[in-house]
């Protein structure tokens, strides 16, 4: 329902953003033309009262006083703008900082899971936190350096020329030469950069691997060797630091070198011309026209660093937007509640696959009847979590129907369905936040008691218990961390507190230690009675007593039935199922 | 900062030569003002003519050609100062952290060693080259100007005496509230960062519970709360500009109008009025420069805290010791004699009285639940930590008595994360043995099941394996770890739980391999699962640090408590059974 975004239109997007505050916008843009113009206008009058300085007893001092008195008014409205656009610029920028944070936050809970597990996380987070900044900042202050540049040049050319044409004109044939020695230098220090850049990463990489496997490293003896592989990488990074370091720092003093020819051109020329006298220029005019001299270089001197900080904004910002125009999980269809279901599933000729050209779930189908108990086994990374992202719809097939008491589950809106099932992953997920806050994220009215409980029935509470503030035990604040065990006791806590019709168990106790696991298992078995279930599990235990075991290799359910119909049909799971007795 | 200070070494003359070049490039700049003077008071108001401005014109000139020529050379020492500096202390740091324990490297983290060893190195070399270029500079600039000031006209330097500390106060004082306020910027940022990592890892939770809008709100309010305090840090850094403006510029027009005066009363040329002038501009720019300069050197001088930290943390001593294992005649491959351990900072010991023998040939598996002990016990062995109580023998020797070399030349780990390097299969088995020919690579490999896979792969031993093998499948992974350590052949093979990955077919035929192999080595196999140790000659029982019970599979079942516990949780039926 979307309609597509082109690529060039990053700039509009990014004012669509800053155009939510247009007053403060437009004010500060013209503060920052004033301000400029003020700052020009003041030398003007200091050339003025230089002038009625003279020689010993032709000192012009009442004449001085007005001028005293214009210049205290100019001095005080700049600084007034100054300090207006200053506060005006960054609360704008502040404020569009955080609401395209915001968005793409928003955007970020409604991409589809196949965009989340594709991007690299580190990638993204950067995208939300730190190219949000870069573009703000580097858009309004860029453009607001820019135009006051702009301004500057002009305003210094227009006060130039009417001092002193002939040379105006030498300033203004001069300066250029700095650009281009600045451009020049630049360009071949990119090239150091890059250089210096991909160093850098190589030592990244390698840190990341020897210290990631330092026990490997040290039971192999290979700590010396590590390091003399690091010490190679970091003289390399050294090399070309060095060399960009200092190609950079060329530029300036090249560009000072030519400020200071500029300068003594002006200064000979402008001199030149008070000697000739008839009131061409004055001593004043002439101070004032060295002051002009520098400040009209000074723009020039920024703008390649102007540049580059609006190609960086551009750049980020095309990231940003990347993510925030990321088209978004199909609309739910407008279908009316299903309320809650009696839980049976079917599966019926369902084909999926992640990557589109390999295929990986063909045709499949099954039924679970209403409180049955199905278990998924295989071997690791056969693709029974698989089964589970097309039942949770974080994944939709390519092909077939998913139902749940008859009704397709693309017909119901995914809330609905995903408030049919209540789910523990192998991978615990715990944020940064308060037991209770993790525990109550199914049920966010949970009463104290009703949390206390549900801890209790997991077995989280042994351990809760013994923290510093108990439920209110900020996780990553106040805990030193919880161990894999004692997370996953508060991800079976969530699902123990808001009890849903159907239950999916990931692996739910693979790190809890064997006689916690018994404990907690009596109480899931409690728990699926009545309730459709599907179980991930290694142990035969809990796979013999399903009535239904799906058997899945290489991403596809090979065979499915009960424990005994499989065992005598002789097939993979017989083989699976002896292998794990037998003896060596 | 100061335990870095020593790797300055070496680079001394261009730590000096810097500074000296900068400064005396900022000397020939102050003589501009005065040679402008000179243009007015004597190429203008007096008969020096046309032919003199030309001549000042080209001194200024000449100048500014000296002043590229230092500045270039100050460059070039600085630079080469500042990164050999970084360096030297990268390479310092890194040295150390090989020297370091697993839970020392744990207790910092990857990341933060990461962030140290690059971010942190590159704040402290551009605070390094900057010092060098400016810390002396800009202060020698502003009393420069001020000093300049006071031998042309003494009553009018009054004015800078006045301008230059209050000018200063500004500057500083909103510096200093500046790095205070952005610290806290920065932990309102930090929680912005951990709440998008929350809610990118846990999106399948997320949505899972329905908790998607309650999830974006609550980053909306830490956005929000993040951009309040931004807000209220730039209300003060925006003073800066405005305040310094009008201070610099009223005291110019002091500066003109008390010129005045004195020009007026014939102690003054209008020329040296506009030198001083000319020397007010410059002190503001001057201390702008240097108040960027001291963020700067803020903030590399805390990086240079962050990377001193993992330079001045010092790992386990590892020297001292017999290189070399001198077996006595009759002793255990391995002995634990009553063998404690504790960790730093731990207040429970996570192993006591700890013993047993293991010989050549012998399986020993070793069982029990999570945080019974078994990582730590197996880590005791190639001593990846130092035991602390009792006593662990190798052929009899006390491990005091040996390097840590020798030790871990006779064992080989497979531990339970795979860590495989980029580089070929043959250069990561080579791990295991440096000169490993193909023919004793292909035999491991074979033990590990392993070669069938790799002689499949494009290129065979020549395979290029990825960053942490990440194009490899985890049993691959496993099997190629387990090979590298059978190439060693060593006399102890400690495998902690690391056949997870395989199927239950491949696992036999590993088990079945390694029980066949000619050098006989002892093998330790760690695991939660009774049937992965139940064929060992010896299954040691662990339960809160402590040996719970030793024996084999039935003998345990017979008489440990533990033991049945776990195995019939994993097998019931048998218990049914009985």
């Amino acid at each position: 329902m979307k309609m597509k975004k082109k690529n060039d239109g990053m700039l509009r997007r990014v004012f669509g953003y800053i155009g939510r505050y247009k007053a403060p916008t437009v004010l500060s843009l013209l503060f920052s033309f004033l301000s400029a113009a003020l700052i020009l206008l003041l030398p003007v009058i200091f050339g003025r009262m230089i002038d009625r300085i003279v020689s010993p007893g032709s000192v012009d001092l009442q004449g001085m006083l007005p001028l005293i008195g214009q210049s205290a008014a100019i001095i005080a409205a700049t600084a007034l703008l100054q300090w207006l656009q200053n506060f005006l610029n960054n609360k704008i920028t502040s404020n569009v900082v955080r609401d395209i944070r915001i968005d793409a936050m928003a955007r970020i809970e409604r991409l589809p899971l196949s965009y989340l597990d594709t991007h690299p996380h580190g990638d993204l987070i950067s995208r939300v936190v730190s190219d949000t900044d870069t573009l703000s900042e580097g858009l309004l202050l860029g453009f607001s350096q820019l135009f006051s540049g702009i301004t500057t040049v002009i305003g210094t050319l227009i006060f130039m020329f009417t001092l002193n044409a002939k040379t105006a004109l030498w300033v203004v044939l001069i300066t250029p030469l700095s650009l281009f020695t600045a451009r020049f230098i630049a360009r071949r220090t990119h090239a150091m950069f890059l250089k210096q850049s991909e160093a850098k990463g190589a030592l990244t990489a390698f840190i990341n691997e020897r210290l990631g496997s330092q026990k490997t490293v040290k039971a192999f003896s290979k700590e010396a060797d590590s390091a003399d592989e690091f010490d190679e990488k970091n003289g390399r990074l050294t090399g070309f630091s060095l060399r960009a370091i200092f190609f950079s720092s060329l530029v300036n003093p090249t560009t000072r070198f030519v400020n200071s020819i500029v300068y003594a051109v002006a200064a000979l020329t402008g001199a030149i011309a008070v000697l000739a006298g008839g009131g061409a220029l004055t001593v004043g005019g002439f101070t004032c026209f060295l002051s002009y001299a520098t400040q009209y270089t000074k723009p020039f001197n920024d703008i390649s660093a102007v540049i580059t900080e609006l190609q960086n904004a551009l750049a980020c910002a095309k990231r940003v937007f990347e993510l925030i125009d990321a088209p978004p999980e199909s609309a739910d269809k407008n279908t009316a509640a299903i309320g809650t279901a009696a839980g049976k599933v079917e599966f019926r000729n369902v084909s999926f696959s992640y990557d589109k050209s390999k295929k990986l779930l063909e045709n499949i189908s099954f039924t679970a009847e209403a409180g049955q108990r199905v278990a998924i086994v295989g071997p690791t990374g056969c693709g029974k979590t698989t089964l589970i992202n097309l039942l949770m719809r974080f994944y939709d097939a390519d092909a077939g129907e998913i139902l749940i008491d008859g009704k397709s589950i693309y017909e119901m809106p995914r809330e609905d369905l995903r408030r049919q099932f209540g789910m523990v992953l192998q991978e615990t997920w715990i944020k940064n936040a308060s037991i209770r806050e993790n525990i109550t994220i199914g049920k966010p009215d949970a009463t104290d008691e009703e949390i206390k409980a549900a801890a209790k029935l997991s077995g989280a509470y042994s351990f809760i218990r013994r923290l510093p503030k108990r439920f209110d035990t900020v996780l990553g604040a106040d805990s030193d961390g919880l161990s894999e065990g004692q997370k996953q006791l508060l991800c079976i806590t969530r699902v123990m507190l808001a009890p849903a019709p159907m239950l999916i168990l990931d692996e739910a106790t693979s790190s809890i230690d064997t006689r916690t696991e018994l404990l907690v298992t009596a109480d899931f078995d409690r728990l699926m009675q009545g309730r459709t279930s599907f179980i991930v599990a290694h142990r035969l235990s809990t796979i013999r007593g399903a009535d239904l075991i799906l058997v899945m290799n290489d991403g596809n359910i090979i065979e499915q039935g009960t424990h005994e119909t499989l065992l005598a049909a002789g097939g993979f799971y017989k083989k699976l199922y002896e292998s794990q007795f037998e003896r060596s | 900062m100061k335990p870095l200070l020593k790797y300055f070494r070496g680079l001394r003359l261009s730590c000096f030569l810097a500074p000296l070049f900068k400064l005396t490039e900022a000397l020939l700049e102050l003589f501009v003002p005065v040679l402008v003077a000179r243009m007015i008071d004597v190429g203008i108001r007096g008969d020096g003519g046309t032919p003199y401005l030309i001549r000042q014109s080209l001194l200024m000139l000449a100048l500014g050609a000296a002043g590229l020529l230092l500045a270039v050379t100050a460059q070039y020492f600085s630079a080469k100062a500042a990164t050999g500096f970084t360096d030297r202390i990268r390479s310092a740091a890194f040295r150390n952290i090989q020297t370091w324990s697993y839970s020392q490297l744990d207790s910092f983290g990857i990341p933060s060693v990461i962030t140290r060893l690059t971010g942190d190195a590159d704040r402290i070399q551009s605070g390094v080259n900057l010092t060098l270029r400016l810390l002396l500079r800009s202060p020698f600039v502003v009393f420069g100007s001020v000093i300049a000031a006071l031998t042309i006209d003494k009553e009018s330097s009054l004015v800078f005496f006045g301008t230059v500390p209050v000018l200063a106060v500004i500057v500083f004082g909103v510096m200093l509230v500046s790095i205070r306020l952005y610290g806290k910027v920065q932990t309102y940022l930090d929680k912005i960062t951990k709440s998008a990592e929350d809610n990118l890892s846990g999106a399948r939770v997320i949505r899972a519970f329905r908790a998607e809008k309650r999830e974006s709100a609550a980053f909306a309010d830490a956005a929000s709360a993040l951009a309040k305090i931004q807000k209220f840090t730039g209300r003060v850094t925006s003073l800066l500009t405005p305040s310094t403006y009008i201070m610099i510029n009223a005291a110019t027009v002091v500066l003109i109008y008390v010129g005045a005066l004195r020009v007026d009363g014939g102690r003054l040329s209008q020329g040296e009025v506009v030198a001083l002038y000319n020397y007010m501009a410059k002190i503001l720019v001057e201390l702008i420069k240097l108040a960027d300069l001291i963020i700067t050197i803020t903030r590399a001088l805390a990086s240079a805290k962050r990377v001193a930290a993992l330079i001045e943390t010092k790992g386990e001593d590892e020297t001292g010791g017999a290189d070399a294992i001198e077996a006595i005649d009759g002793a255990p491959l391995l002995e634990f004699r009553s063998v404690g351990l504790t960790y730093r900072g731990a207040a429970e010991p996570a192993l006591e009285e700890i013993s047993f023998t293991a010989d050549r040939g012998e399986r020993i598996g070793v069982i029990g639940g999570t945080g019974s002990g078994k990582s730590s016990l197996i880590s005791l062995i190639p001593r990846f930590y130092r035991s602390d109580g009792g006593e662990i023998r190798y052929s009899g020797v006390p491990a005091d008595e040996l390097s840590v070399g020798a030790i871990r030349e006779k064992i080989a780990v497979v531990p339970q994360h795979t860590s495989l390097f980029s580089g070929t299969v043959r250069d990561n088995i080579r791990w295991g043995k440096p000169d490993a020919t193909d023919e004793e690579i292909r035999d491991a490999l074979a033990a590990a099941q392993a070669l069938s896979f790799v002689e499949e792969k494009d290129g065979g031993l020549d395979f290029v394996i990825c960053e942490n093998g990440s194009n490899l499948s985890g049993g691959q992974k496993q099997r190629l770890a387990i090979a590298r350590a059978l190439v060693k052949k060593p006399e102890i093979l400690i495998l902690d739980d690391s056949s997870s990955a395989l199927d239950y077919a491949t696992d036999l035929k590993l088990r079945q391999a390694l029980a066949s192999l000619d050098y006989a080595p002892c093998v330790f196999t760690v695991s939660q699962r009774t049937a992965a140790v139940r064929d060992c000659d010896k299954i040691l029982v662990l339960d809160d640090g402590k040996i719970a019970g030793a024996g084999t599979h039935e003998e345990l079942l017979q008489n440990n408590e533990i033991y049945r516990e776990i195995h019939l949780s994993q097998y019931p039926e048998e218990g049914a059974a009985r």
